[in-house]
Order: structure tokens, then C-alpha cells, then sequence
């Protein structure tokens, strides 16, 4: 066996932030290596990581046996079995059974065996895998230090495998996955996937008692004991639209709560940032969007998408953010001592104060994981056809994104713009690595509509433009964290009564609330997130802000009017719901009724040409708008269209 | 060394007086009385004849006026480096003690070439002047009770032994405030003409049993603007009457723990009471504070030892009227007094129970391969209800603490038993030495349940894993308990500073307390720039049904640092607030004292913190007892 303590990278790879103010790392390309050296000797090497505290972990067996016998376990058993009638001893057994189905068996051979398997195919489908080298110093250092719970963004089946080949790469300890229960149905990658450290959770299981007490003793157990980094998805499930998505509690509150009941001293969340610069499901997203149900996972669905394999997919970036402590986020806003009356092996609905708390982490975590993803030129560039859905000079285009790219820096975001190449190169190059989406006819930059074999009806041809409208928004979506402040703002200043600052913060909360559930905004943040905005338009001179008023400025038209167009998709969509459900919408609609009932009816209006908005289409915008509905009170409705 | 002469002269007529009361006693015992009442004099005179404590007027002539102790006791490193305990008092003394340099220059970072000294003597300017009530003094010269209003005795008074009151006195610094004079009252009585006059003249009383508090209870109010009399129990220190029919000994609340051990020893009898502090402490503060005994399991914890209290309060006299073991007569009045930390008047006379002295008594030890096993076999223990005298558990730290005071061994044999014990632990039992526990146990009673209750402890460790260490082990552990007060001098000596501090939990959140604590500590020296790494240490000291108290060491060097003493109150506060947000109470036994005031209302709520003020409005209106202890 080859023995290579310690993982040496390749060459540096450049730094693309510009913004001093914001200090984030520099990356490595992990494939470079790959390229270079042995796969099989790769997967064969020394793998001896770090350890919390330097403790042996317990065998996975160990694992199981220490949840099924705790007293966690044990008050629940009993619990359901009084309700039930069932003698205790068959609980057990059943709560071992859940916990045989649901705990991973990592092993160390099948890791290696994927180590292989992905050097290759990664090498195949991508040009580099970049990752922080900065970030994985400071995961290994707080994996020693603390329970470790590593929460990467979600926008393809890759992340999973890739956050425990980064890990195994680098010699850290490999993760435990929290994977929804789907993935077991595919035979042998299912048990693959168990091995490499994959634990499975159903997708609901609302009201089993015990299948709660199983599962989150299970994930406290492997927390306290430091067996494993802890790995879960906040967002719940894939993006399908490149958005990040409202957090998901369940298991978060599971992670924290050992350090609220002193069991542990603290936790630290590391979130992750995976930015992918082409997304292998990117159409498949769209489809499903378009309401074309997902395939099943199974094994022949992955064997038939090998055809991905011949296919360019750029790179990937990988970047580790800075370990959030549990224990000083909590610091003042939860008091442990509200523990101490309650019996810590009984489980209890989280107070109200430690609710808010974990709600409002999730949200940081996520802003977290939205400020360090990579941005490529390419979502630039995607922006801006998307308000060109007619197409439009590859000169105005080379000129706006270069326009846009100041704009975004002068934002914070993290771009990755290649710095020695001329400006045309960099355009030129995106545009041929994204030839499925847009294409370049004489002089003219138009997205690309599939061409469908034979003769098509009106609604076909529809569909096919809306899912090159979909993937490009997808694109789009990865850059609105950036601008979504300023734009909200933008459109608060275009739909305000009055350049009165007051009017201007009505029409921002307003919006603010609205767009709660389509973009990551902090619970409460409202007059934050307005300051935020007025505080960037300020800066880069779109907007003045004499006394009381908010009001545009002579250069700052470019701006605001980009920004109206950013957010107008959205704003159309929302619009294009309350008319539905103001004009059409029978009494006694079920929520699985509405989505294709609101859908068909974007499309009539689509057909007489009375819509231009695709996006309306898709199923995302279309439920977040009814949430936003549900939420408001229904005045809000009306609200809503008199404004929009 | 002229008054050690003199204090064991002392020692010795005091001896010979007890022998004679004790054969008075036995006189009594024959004849069929049963009960030896003494009339309370009143020594007017105050002459050191009549005085048979330890504890003379003038403590600084036998106790140390700025570090724990006896003048004669300490520890210092020889011009070899080694280190050495002098005076003749305990098992330690006169014998050098090879290991411990090594263990504190390794522990700390710490050097012996680094040395921090302290101010040799008090320099009377740093005393303010007594602010005298002329007319209090007076009519108190009337009554011929024994004052004082000298820079010593009222500087000795103003403090208890807190970490930056022990540091502030070896730096020579000034003080805010001090009492403006002590008195002595020799009986009940006299203490009522004290409250009486302090009544009528508003003066600030503060009671003084035996200056061990640890929670700055002693120290003077610095707001306070009245005269401050300290009110000096130590003369009222006699047993008054020993009742064999019931088992209960009448004693005056000043007499301190060792001499009332001592004297009840004489008649056969103890009390059984023996905090870590009995050497000094006195059993009116004993009341006043909550304390705890290191054999509460057999005896009992103070609250279960006392039958009947009497105080002194600016209303008046607060007894019970009938000695009945237990009563249903509306909430209990003792538990006013028993930790009023002085705020409400002083516990002058306590009838308290008595045993036989055990015929046997047997010290053991248990050593276990990881605290948890410890934890886990002490919980057993305590569940089975079958804890000896004392059980405790010391940690991995305090395990190589204690061996580093090991003495120099004589023989080459004792030295290669040691060598072949450590070879079995550790190699032919797998016993990691840097995670092993060892639980030190004592066992009471007559021979025959000792040796049976022994093989139970014994039988119930093994099944933790725990291996039976010899009684040595045991009696070391016991031994660190007396003299770490003298070897916190001998750190501050060295640059380094060391407290401890103590709290009760429940059993399930032992562990996870202390952990968590330790890692706050390092934690909060790293942040406050603590350059070495500081010791933490701890051990489960008492068992009950349904939990344990823990206590903490906790030390560091402060080399580098510009205020040590400040920095250490910053952890140790930091310390508390770990120990209640994971479930630990705000004390054991120690107390609240101003220490820990902040922390009252949420640990007894507002409505419980009102209660205590109300009582406190009704009994002393006038805040005569001005110490501003526990609110």
C-alpha cells in the first residue's frame, strides 16, 4: 500500500476576490493530482484521520447497541408501548428493526472503492474540483475540538459522494450522511452508499413516535460519541432552481439540542458551499419543474445516464466556511438552565426561545453557504438574457456582463473570473461550454429551444422554450443572493407612492415579506436587510439618500432598471397566481389540483399572448406564491394586485 | 519561635484541664444523672486563663495573618529544590517531599527560581483608622466584654480566605474598609448586651467564627458608613452540658471543630462533623452557612445534626421551647438561621447530636480505569445505600497530585512494593495512568460491619472495574483535603493562583458537568490570556439518592498577566455560570456570601428572594447585621 500521510496538492489556483474587505481562501484543484498520479494507489493509500479528542470511535454495531439500550430509547419504548398495548420487548424489537434499516455501515473498503470509481469519473465530467485548502485546516482542527456537523449546500445527487471524497482526499474524518429513505430503493448503489457512510430517513414520519426516538438517538448518539462528523442537508432536498431553499428544522434542532442539555460542550456547524459550473440535472430540473415527474432513483436510471459522462460539465467548487460554535450564537439568547427542571433523557418539544434560536441559525447557516459559492460569468451572462428573452448582440453582451461583473464585486459576491483573459475569451468560452442554453447566430446571442422531431402544437413549442427558460433561470438564480437586497429595494422605489424613505420601506417590507419563501431572508432582519440594500445602491452612486428620501441618481438608471428586470419574473409570477385564484379558483381546490390548474392557465394566457413570463410555469414559484398567499391574511391578495 | 513555645504551653494546661473535666464527667456517668449542665460565666476579665480553645484573642499569635493556617505550618522548596512541610502538626510535617517540585514546575509551567513573595509584615498604613461610635464604646466598657481596636485584629477579621483577600493581604495593598473593632464575648449573654448596645447605638455587627468563609462573606460592605464591630465568637467555646440519655451535647456556637472533636473524644462521644475546614471552622458558622461534613453519610449533614439553635437578633432571643427530634409546628425556625450567613444574628449556643466514637475505623481506596467507571460505581453505591463514612472520587489530576505528595520513602522495599503496585495497574491490568481515578473511601463502625461493608463497596467496584488500592491510597487522599490550603501559599509563592469552589448536581448530569466546566475554564484562561495551561481538576465528594457534590481545583500561573486576580474571578465566574446552565446548584456547602449574590434571584426566584426579605425586614430592621450577605 502506498503511504501518503499527508494529501500534496497541485499547483495554486488563483484568487478571484477583489473586494478586500471580505477575506475568503484561496482554492485547490484536488483533480490535479488525480491527473497526475495513480487512481488505484489513491485508493489504496494510508488513510488514518484526526479524531475528536483523539478517541477511538466505537464500531457502527457498538453504535446501535449503545441507542437501543439508552434511556432515551427506553422512556419511548415504554411510552408506546402503554398506548398501544404491546409488550415492550416487541417495540424493541421493532425499534431495532427501524434503526437495522436506517443506520450506515461505513467501511472503509467501499470508500476506497468509490475513491477509485469518482477519481475517474470525475476526471471524465469535470475540468477541475477546487477546493479551500484554508477551510479543510480548520474543519480538521474543530473536528478534533468539537462534534462536527457539516451542512453543504444542495443542488445534485454528486454532493453527497463529493463532500466524502474531498473529506478522504484530505485525510479527515469520513462523514455519516443523513440520506432521504428514496436512495435505498436503488438495490446495490443503495447498500454502496450505506457503506460509505449513508444513514436513511424517511421522508415523513410525522406522528411515529418511536420512529423519531430511533432516528434522532441515533444522530445525538454518533454527535456525543464524536464517531463521525455529522452531514445533513438544511434545504431538505435538491434545489431544483439553484435557489437555496427555507431550511429545514428537524434535524438541526436534533444536532444542537446535546449542547443545550450540557451533554455536550459545544457543536460546531460548518456550512459548506457547492457551486457547481454546469449541473448535471440542469434540464432534468426544468422538466420537473414543468411538472414531468421525477424518475424513480434505480439503478438502470443512473446506468442510462452515463451518456453525462461524455459530456463537459466545468468545474466544481468546494468551499469549506468558517465553523459556527453553537455555544457563542447561543450566547445570551437561550438559557440552559431552563434544562435543568426536566428529566434530559424525556423527549420534549423544543421552548419557544430555543425554536426561534434554531430557526434563525438555519437561516445564518444558509446566508452562509450563499455568500461562499463561486459565481461563474456564465450566471452573469444568464441574467442578462433573461431579460433579453429575444436575443441580443454578443458586443452589448460582452459589454453588459462586464458592466454587471463590476457591479457584482462591488457586492461581495464570490466571482470567479478568469483575471488574465480578455474580456471576449472569457464570453466566448462560457457561451461554448453552456452551448445547450444559448447560442450565437451571426452576431446575435439567443437561447437555444430544443428542437423537438416532427410537427409540434403550440403548447409543446411552449414547453420547450420554458425549459430553456427554466435552466437559464437556474443560472440566474445563483447570483440573486447577491443583488436580491438592492433589487428588492429598486423595486420598493419603482412601485412607491412617494421617494418618501418611510413609503420606500413600506413597499420593501412588503416585498420582503412576500418573497419569504423564494429567497433565504432572515426572520426578522426587515429593517436589516433595508439598510443593507439602501447602504449598497448608496455606494455604488445608483441612489442618494438626502434626508428623508430615497431618490435615483443621475448615473443610477442602469442599475435600478437591471434590477427591476431581475425581480420581474418573479413578480409576474406571483401576479399571474392571484389572478387565478381571484378569477378562476373554484371553492374547494386541494393544493394537488393547484399546480396544474394555475399552470394551465399561464399557458392559455401565454398562448393569446397576453404572458411573455415563463417562469410562471414553474411549480416552485407557484407554491411559494400560494405560501406567500396562505401566510398573509387574505386582504393580502388584493393588496397584491392593486400594487403589482 | 517564642510563641510556638508558648501556644503549646497553652496547649498543654488546656490538656490537662480537659483531663480533668473529662473525670469529672465520668463521675457524673456513674452516678445516674446523665446530665452535666454548666452555669454560663461570665468571665469579666477576659484572662486568657479561663480560655481552654485553640483559639486565642489574639489568632495571629498562632495562625498565619496573611495565608491558611498555623504560623508553624508551611510548605516551602529547600535550597534543593525540594519541597518540604515544616512545623510538627500533621503527618506531613518535617518530611520532604521529593516529587512535588517536579509535579508543580510540570503542572504550571512554573519555576521554583520564580518567586513572588509576600509583604512579611502588615503595614499599619494600609489600615484606615477605626471610625469609632464613642458612645457604643462606652457603655461596651461597661459591660466588661473584651475589645480591641488594633490595625492586627481588626485586619484579620476583614477577610475570609478567598483567593484575591489571601492576595491582596500578601501584596501589602490598601484597604477600603475593615472593622473598626473587635470584641470577644465570652457566653450568650454577653452577646445579647453586644446586639443590645449595637441596637441602641446603630453599629454594624459582623459575626467571626472562624474566618474560613470562601464567598467574601466577611468582608466589610465598603459602602458601610457606621462604626463595624466585628463580633469574635472563638471565646465561647465550651461544651455546656453532654446528655447520654439522648445522645445530644449542649456546646457555645464559637468553640471550633477540632476542639470540639477533642473534647466530646474525652467522654467517648463525637460529633461526627468533620468538614475540610474543622480545624479552624467554628460551629455557629458551621450553621450560619449550611455546612457539610466529610462523613455526612454516617452523621449527617449540619441541618441533620443540630436539635436545637439559639440566636442572638436585634428583636430579641429566637430558640425553640422543647428539644423534641423532630416537630410539625409550621415551617421550621432553624432553617431561618441555618444559612443566614450572619445577616440575621448570632448562633451563641447549639444543642447538636452526639455518637459513640466507633470502635473501628478503616481508610480504603479503589482505583478505576476511567472516571466514568468511578462515577458510575459511586452512583451504585449511593444507590444501594451503602456508602461508607466518605466516598469520594478524585480525578486523573488530582490522583498525580496526591502521589506528588508522596514522601520521601525510606527502605528500598516500601519503594519496590510501590514500583510492583504501579507495574500491576498499569501493565498486567491495562490501566491507562493518565486516565485512571482513584476513589478514596473510610469506614466506620464496629470491626465486624466494617470488614463485611467493605467487601459490599468492594464487591459493587469490581463490578465497574474498579481494583482494590490499599489503604494508603485512601488515607493520602484524605491528607490533600487538610493541607491544600497551605499549598495554595506555597503556589502564590510561585506565581501561581488556585481556588476551589464547589457545587451539587444531579446523578445523571455528573459527568457531563464536569467536563464541561474543566473545558470552560482552559477555555476562558486561553481567551483572557492565561499563558500556560491552567490545572483543573475534580472530585465527586459526598453521594446522595439522587445526586452528588462535586468539587473543583482550579489554578494557573500568572506570569505575564497584569491583574492575575481579576483575570481568576472572570474564569471562576465564567465557571458558575457552566456549572448552573448544566443543572449544578449555585453551592454545596460553601455558601453565597457577596461571592455569589448575582446568581440568588434565579436560583430561589424572586418570590423566594422576597420571603428571605421579608424575614430579614421583620428580625433586623435596622441591617445591624450589615455584613449584606446571600441578598
Amino acid at each position: 500500500k502506498a503511504c501518503t500521510p499527508n494529501y500534496s496538492p497541485g499547483r495554486g489556483w488563483p484568487c478571484f476576490n477583489t473586494d478586500p474587505m471580505l477575506k475568503r481562501d484561496c482554492f485547490e484543484d484536488i483533480l490535479e493530482e488525480r491527473r497526475n498520479s495513480s487512481d488505484l494507489k489513491y485508493a489504496l493509500r494510508c488513510y488514518a484521520p484526526v479524531l475528536y479528542k483523539g478517541v477511538t470511535p466505537c464500531k457502527a454495531n457498538m453504535l446501535k447497541n449503545i441507542v437501543l439500550q439508552s434511556d432515551q430509547l427506553h422512556y419511548v419504548i415504554n411510552q408506546v408501548s402503554q398506548e398501544s398495548g404491546e409488550a415492550p420487548d416487541i417495540i424493541q424489537e421493532e425499534a431495532s428493526v427501524i434503526l437495522e434499516e436506517m443506520a450506515h455501515r461505513l467501511q472503509i473498503s467501499t470508500v476506497r472503492c468509490f475513491a477509485f470509481a469518482l477519481s475517474k469519473a470525475f476526471k471524465t465530467l469535470f475540468q477541475h474540483v477546487c477546493v479551500n485548502e484554508e477551510g479543510i485546516q480548520r474543519l480538521q482542527q474543530a473536528i478534533q475540538e468539537h462534534p462536527v456537523v457539516l451542512l453543504p449546500s444542495h443542488r445534485s445527487y454528486m454532493d453527497f459522494l463529493l463532500m466524502s471524497y474531498i473529506l478522504y482526499t484530505y485525510d479527515l474524518a469520513l462523514p455519516v450522511i443523513a440520506a432521504g429513505m428514496d436512495f435505498m430503493g436503488m438495490k446495490f448503489v443503495g447498500e454502496m452508499l450505506r457503506m460509505s457512510g449513508a444513514f436513511f430517513i424517511r421522508r415523513s414520519f410525522g406522528g411515529d413516535k418511536l420512529y423519531w426516538a430511533v432516528f434522532s438517538e441515533y444522530v445525538k448518539t454518533m454527535l456525543r460519541n464524536g464517531f463521525a462528523p455529522i452531514e445533513f442537508f438544511l434545504e431538505g432536498t435538491r434545489s431544483r432552481t439553484c435557489k437555496s431553499l427555507t431550511p429545514k428544522l428537524g434535524l438541526l434542532n436534533i444536532v444542537i439540542e446535546p449542547f443545550f442539555k450540557g451533554e455536550v460542550f459545544d457543536v460546531n456547524l460548518v456550512p459548506v458551499s457547492i457551486s457547481y459550473e454546469r449541473i448535471l440535472e440542469e434540464s432534468l430540473y426544468a422538466r420537473e419543474l414543468l411538472g414531468v415527474p421525477k424518475p424513480k432513483e434505480s439503478t438502470s436510471g443512473l446506468l442510462k445516464a452515463r451518456r453525462i459522462l461524455s459530456e463537459d460539465y466545468g468545474s466544481i467548487h468546494v468551499y469549506f466556511g468558517q465553523p459556527v460554535s453553537v455555544r457563542s450564537l447561543a450566547q445570551g439568547k437561550v438559557n440552559r438552565s431552563t434544562y435543568n427542571l426536566f428529566p434530559r433523557h424525556i423527549p420534549r418539544k423544543p421552548m419557544e426561545e430555543t425554536q426561534s434560536f434554531v430557526n434563525d441559525t438555519a437561516y445564518r447557516i444558509v446566508r452562509l453557504q450563499e455568500d461562499n459559492m463561486v459565481l461563474k460569468p456564465w450566471v452573469l451572462m444568464a441574467s442578462l438574457l433573461l431579460q433579453n428573452l429575444e436575443g441580443l448582440e454578443l458586443s452589448v453582451l460582452t459589454e453588459q456582463t462586464v458592466w454587471l461583473r463590476g457591479l457584482a464585486l462591488s457586492y461581495a459576491a464570490f466571482l470567479d473570473w478568469p483575471d488574465q483573459a480578455p474580456t471576449a475569451k472569457v464570453v466566448s468560452s462560457s457561451l461554448a461550454l453552456h452551448r445547450g442554453l444559448a447560442c450565437v447566430s451571426g452576431d446575435r446571442v439567443s437561447l437555444v429551444v430544443g428542437e423537438p422531431l416532427g410537427p409540434v402544437t403550440p403548447e409543446e413549442a411552449l414547453f420547450n422554450r420554458a425549459v430553456s427558460v427554466l435552466s437559464c433561470a437556474s443560472y440566474r438564480n445563483q447570483v440573486l443572493h447577491v443583488f436580491l437586497r438592492p433589487a428588492m429595494l429598486a423595486v420598493a422605489m419603482h412601485t412607491a407612492a412617494s421617494s418618501k424613505k418611510n413609503e420606500v420601506y413600506n413597499c420593501f417590507s412588503f416585498l420582503w415579506d412576500m418573497f419569504s419563501n423564494d429567497f433565504i431572508l432572515c426572520p426578522g432582519d426587515t429593517v436589516q436587510d433595508f439598510e443593507e440594500a439602501c447602504y449598497l445602491l448608496v455606494k455604488t452612486g445608483a441612489v442618494q439618500m438626502p434626508q428623508q428620501d430615497i431618490v435615483m441618481t443621475d448615473i443610477g438608471q442602469p442599475t435600478l432598471s437591471f434590477f427591476n428586470g431581475l425581480l420581474e419574473p418573479f413578480l409576474q409570477g406571483y401576479q399571474v397566481v392571484c389572478r387565478y385564484l381571484c378569477e378562476e379558483a373554484s371553492e374547494g381546490l386541494t393544493e394537488k389540483q393547484y399546480i396544474p390548474a394555475v399552470r394551465s392557465f399561464a399557458v392559455k394566457l401565454i398562448l393569446a399572448g397576453n404572458l411573455r413570463c415563463y417562469e410562471v410555469l414553474s411549480s416552485d414559484m407557484q407554491k411559494n406564491a400560494l405560501a406567500a398567499l396562505l401566510r398573509g391574511k387574505l386582504p393580502t391578495q388584493k393588496a397584491l394586485l392593486a400594487r403589482l | 519561635m517564642a510563641s510556638n513555645n508558648n501556644s503549646s504551653d497553652r496547649q498543654r494546661i488546656a490538656q490537662q484541664r480537659l483531663s480533668r473535666i473529662a473525670a469529672h464527667l465520668h463521675k457524673h456517668e456513674d452516678g445516674n444523672s446523665g446530665i452535666i449542665a454548666k452555669e454560663c460565666k461570665i468571665d469579666a476579665t477576659g484572662s486568657t486563663e479561663e480560655n481552654k480553645g485553640t483559639v486565642p484573642r489574639k489568632r495571629q499569635e498562632i495562625m498565619k495573618w496573611n495565608g491558611w493556617g498555623y504560623s508553624d505550618s508551611k510548605f516551602l522548596f529547600n535550597k534543593k529544590g525540594q519541597a518540604e512541610f515544616t512545623g510538627k502538626r500533621y503527618r506531613l510535617s518535617g518530611m520532604t517531599l521529593p516529587s512535588l517540585q517536579d509535579w508543580f514546575e510540570n503542572t504550571f509551567g512554573a519555576s521554583v527560581k520564580h518567586k513572588s513573595p509576600a509583604t512579611p509584615v502588615l503595614n499599619a498604613s494600609v489600615v484606615p483608622p477605626p471610625r469609632l461610635n464613642e458612645a457604643f464604646v462606652e457603655n461596651l466598657k461597661a459591660t466588661g466584654i473584651p475589645f480591641s481596636n488594633e490595625a492586627e485584629d481588626r485586619v484579620f477579621r476583614a477577610h475570609g480566605h478567598c483567593l484575591h483577600e489571601i492576595f491582596a493581604l500578601r501584596e501589602g495593598k490598601k484597604f477600603e474598609r475593615v472593622p473598626d473593632m473587635v470584641v470577644w464575648p465570652n457566653c450568650h449573654n454577653d452577646v445579647v448586651k453586644i446586639v443590645e448596645l449595637a441596637c441602641k447605638h446603630n453599629v454594624c455587627l459582623i459575626p467571626y467564627g472562624g474566618g474560613t468563609s470562601v464567598t467574601s462573606a466577611l468582608e466589610c460592605p465598603p459602602e458601610e458608613t457606621r462604626c463595624i464591630v466585628s463580633l469574635d465568637t472563638s471565646q465561647m467555646n465550651r461544651i455546656l452540658w453532654l446528655d447520654e440519655n439522648n445522645l445530644v451535647a449542649h456546646v457555645e456556637a464559637g468553640i471550633i471543630g477540632q476542639d470540639l472533636e477533642r473534647l466530646l473524644n474525652e467522654s467517648g462521644y463525637c460529633t461526627g462533623h468533620e468538614p475540610d475546614s474543622m480545624e479552624f471552622s467554628s460551629l455557629g458558622g458551621w450553621v450560619a452557612t449550611r455546612a457539610s461534613g466529610m462523613k455526612k453519610n454516617v452523621y449527617g449533614n449540619i441541618e441533620d445534626l443540630v436539635i436545637h439553635i439559639k440566636a442572638v437578633t436585634p428583636r430579641g432571643v429566637i430558640e425553640k421551647s422543647c428539644q423534641g427530634p423532630r416537630t410539625s409546628t409550621g415551617p421550621d425556625i432553624h432553617h431561618f438561621i441555618l444559612g443566614s450567613e450572619g445577616t440575621l444574628g448570632v448562633v451563641t449556643e447549639v444543642t447538636m447530636k452526639i455518637r459513640p466514637i466507633p470502635e473501628y475505623q478503616k481508610y480504603g481506596s479503589v482505583v478505576f480505569p476511567k472516571f466514568e467507571a468511578g462515577v458510575a460505581c459511586l452512583r451504585e453505591v449511593a444507590k444501594q445505600r451503602c456508602a461508607p463514612a466518605s466516598i469520594r472520587l478524585m480525578d486523573n489530576k488530582q490522583f498525580h497530585f496526591g502521589h506528588a505528595l508522596k514522601p520521601q520513602v525510606s527502605s528500598i522495599f516500601t519503594h519496590f512494593v510501590e514500583g510492583l503496585k504501579k507495574f500491576y495497574i498499569t501493565k498486567l491490568k491495562g490501566f491507562d495512568p493518565h486516565q485512571l481515578v482513584v476513589a478514596t473511601l473510610l469506614f466506620e463502625g464496629d470491626r465486624e460491619r466494617v470488614l463485611q461493608h467493605e467487601k459490599q463497596v468492594y464487591d459493587i467496584a469490581a463490578t465497574f472495574g474498579g481494583l482494590a488500592a490499599g489503604e494508603d491510597n485512601g488515607q493520602r487522599g484524605y491528607l490533600l483535603t487538610f493541607v491544600i490550603a497551605y499549598l495554595r501559599d506555597l503556589g502564590m509563592d510561585y506565581c501561581v493562583v488556585a481556588e476551589s469552589f464547589e457545587t451539587s448536581v444531579p446523578w445523571d448530569r455528573v459527568l457531563d458537568l464536569c467536563q464541561n466546566v474543566k473545558e470552560r475554564i482552559i477555555r476562558e484562561c486561553k481567551e483572557r490570556g492565561v499563558q500556560f495551561q491552567p490545572l483543573t481538576s475534580c472530585r465527586v465528594t459526598q453521594t446522595y439518592d439522587s445526586g452528588a457534590c462535586i468539587y473543583f481545583y482550579f489554578a494557573f500561573n500568572y506570569r505575564g498577566l497584569a491583574d492575575p486576580v481579576h483575570t481568576y474571578e472572570q474564569v471562576e465566574h465564567a465557571a458558575r455560570e457552566e456549572i448552573l446552565a448544566n443543572g449544578g446548584s449555585l453551592s454545596h456547602h460553601h455558601g453565597v456570601g457577596k461571592l455569589r449574590k448575582e446568581w440568588m434571584k434565579d436560583s430561589i426566584s424572586n418570590v423566594g428572594v422576597g420571603m428571605l426579605k421579608s424575614v430579614k425586614e421583620y428580625v433586623d430592621p435596622e441591617n445591624i447585621f450589615g455584613n449584606r450577605n446571600l441578598l
